[in-house]
């Protein structure tokens, strides 16, 4: 268990993993780091999980919906003792369990593939009849980008999931304004966000999403809720604490540069948490 | 050949039985349980069906998380609606993540009768065949949708199960055991081959008949999974006849035919003549009109018989030559 000055650290690590990995080695910075903190919550906080068991059948489970962040999602997993955290340089190379895009078969610990949008929660909600019907209360969390939710079938299983009344999901909206093509709201406005779910039939809570305290807090309300699934939206920055990135769409998919990257790691800090990957001088 | 029920109904038969025998069993629909005869499930087993609502893409996403949870999940709606629709889910949500789903699909092919091009999937076998991990099954009947039903739950892995709406009769009374992936024969030949699937394989039956009053000797071969295809039953077949129909209720793109074309071109490249609707969308009217236009019939696979028994003998003439 972790409190929040130690999720924030942990939160700092996965900031600077995802530096590192996609400068060297390419992916999707900006939305990974504006999702480490709910992610560094999830991981060291919040899931009931056993990284040496991955298959755990009463495991809490965390859907990676937006799987081009997949980045902050490995980086927790190793930094959590999923698998070693040298493995994490293989990112995307040749032979890789740690795809550009997650694949569930590859990788024990990821509960679904994920990289074309639009499919976690429905994914999601299999998972929560499934536990229904075995009688586990076993949490899901959903994790989606707010551009992602442009695809009509999250509205779908939004539906579903209340229909339902799957009381055990938490949907988390990552809502950074960005997408590839710019800010969503020029792209394919999508608010209001949480009355959306409120007309769905959902519970809703609004939150800073880079703020722990308020993930805690948000998730701590989830846990009490009964009778209907609970949407999180949590208000994220694209490339959080990294000043050129955040906010800026460009971040979306783009790998920094060398120098780049080591600014990046000069803004977000130093950690207490874990060590880095590669030392400055490597770059 | 006795009494005549559709594949839909063997399935929902033996959903139903399954249901009893196997508690990891469940199933969902997306508005149309009495169509695709999962309702007598959903009164008996509430519990374990899902209603998802006209959502075929979340339903196929649905399925796959509960598969993902160890049950083994029917996703049920009409052929179109799954393995067109919902085609990237599948592709992702079923057979990327290797996921135990089976996709139970009715108002396959022509025989969806009246309602027109729209729901009439002649395409499905295609799009279904060329997803990796993906196995595609095919009933001749009542029957044999029965056995592929039980034997899907024996099966780890996704599978698509084509159905049709229609009754035909039934074909596979006294053959050999259902194995998926494993090709029945149903009549041993010497001149040509016909390898059919779903209700041709009734037609390819009658065609034989014809052939047989003319003197020549076909064999019947009931491909009921066209993923995996039996390449050894139909390589065995092929180095007696040299020379091959097939027939289905699916475009000659990329079904049946294109399967055993693929597989003959590289190991024993011999006449392949396909019967089958000819890159074409359907219409409205009744089942039988519809096949009688569309060439689906005994009648042309005779025909389709003799032309590829005109090109074994003229490859054997050049070959002499
Ligand atoms: C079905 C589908 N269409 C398009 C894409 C390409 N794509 C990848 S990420 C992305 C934008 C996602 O935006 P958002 O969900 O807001 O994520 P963020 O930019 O915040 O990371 C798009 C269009 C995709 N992966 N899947």
């Amino acid at each position: 268990m972790a409190n929040t000055r130690e999720v924030k650290e942990i939160a700092k690590r996965i900031k600077r993993d995802v530096i590192q990995l996609t400068s060297k080695n390419t992916g999707h910075p900006g939305g990974a780091i504006g999702a480490a903190d709910i992610i560094a919550e999830l991981y060291f906080n919040r899931l009931h999980h056993r990284p040496s068991h991955p298959d755990w059948e009463d495991r809490d489970r965390f859907v990676l919906s937006n799987g081009h962040i997949c980045t902050a999602l490995y980086s927790a997993m190793a930094r959590s003792g999923y698998f070693p955290i040298e493995e994490l340089w293989t990112f995307r190379k040749l032979n890789s369990r740690l795809q550009g895009h997650p694949s569930r078969i590859d990788l024990p610990g990821l509960e679904t593939s994920a990289g074309p949008l639009g499919q976690g929660l429905s994914i999601a909600n299999g998972m929560a009849l499934a536990h229904r019907l075995r009688g586990s209360d076993a949490k899901i969390y959903c994790l989606v980008g707010d551009g992602e939710i442009q695809e009509g079938q999250v509205w779908e299983s939004a539906m579903t999931a209340a229909h339902h009344h799957l009381d055990q999901i938490a949907l988390i909206v990552s809502w950074n304004d960005i997408q590839i093509d710019g800010h969503v709201k020029d792209v394919m406005n999508i608010e209001p966000i949480a009355e959306k779910f409120k007309a769905f039939g959902w519970h809703t809570i609004e939150i800073d999403g880079n703020k722990v305290n308020e993930i805690k807090n948000a998730f701590d309300q989830f846990e009490q809720n009964t009778g209907a699934p609970t949407a999180i939206i949590a208000k994220t920055v694209i490339g959080k604490d990294v000043s050129f990135m955040e906010d800026e769409a460009i971040w979306h998919g783009k790998a920094p540069s060398a120098e780049e990257a080591t600014r990046a790691l000069e803004e977000i800090g130093t950690c207490s948490f874990g060590t880095d990957l590669i030392t400055k001088e490597e770059y | 050949m006795t009494k005549a029920k559709s594949g839909r109904d063997g399935f929902g038969k033996a959903l139903l039985e399954l249901g009893e025998k196997n508690q990891n069993v469940v199933a969902l629909c997306a508005d149309l349980a009495e169509s695709v005869r999962v309702e007598a499930f959903a009164n008996k087993y509430p519990e374990r069906y899902f209603q998802i609502g006209i959502s075929e893409q979340d339903m196929i996403g649905t399925a796959s998380g509960l598969a993902l949870s160890n049950y083994i999940p029917f996703a049920t709606t009409y052929a179109v609606f799954a393995a067109q629709r919902a085609n990237e889910q599948i592709r992702l949500a079923a057979c990327y993540n290797q996921a135990n789903v089976k996709i139970a699909v009715s108002h396959a092919g022509l025989t969806c009768g009246e309602d027109g091009a729209t729901h009439q999937a002649l395409e499905d076998i295609a799009s279904m065949r060329v997803m990796p991990e993906m196995t595609v099954i095919v009933p001749a009947d009542e029957n044999e949708a029965y056995e592929a039903t039980k034997a899907s739950v024996e099966w780890i892995g996704p599978i698509y199960l084509r159905l049709g709406r229609t009754p035909v009769p039934i074909v596979t009374n006294d053959t050999s055991p259902f194995q998926i992936g494993k090709a029945r024969t149903l009549k041993n030949g010497t001149d040509v081959s016909i390898f059919a699937c779903g209700i041709m394989v009734e037609r390819a039956l009658q065609a034989r008949e014809q052939l047989a009053s003319e003197g020549i000797n076909a064999s019947v071969i009931n491909i009921h999974t066209i993923k995996p295809l039996d390449k050894e039953t139909i390589i065995n077949e092929v180095q007696h006849t040299d020379c091959v129909v097939t027939a289905e209720e699916h475009s000659i793109i990329g079904g049946l035919g294109g399967a055993i074309s693929e597989l003959l071109a590289e190991e024993h490249p011999v006449p392949v003549h396909k019967v089958g609707t000819q890159d074409t969308f359907g219409e409205s009217a009744s089942p039988e009109e519809l096949l009688e236009k569309y060439g689906l019939t005994a009648a042309k696979i005779v025909t389709a018989c003799k032309e590829a028994l005109g090109q074994k003998e003229q490859n054997l003439k050049r070959v002499r030559s």
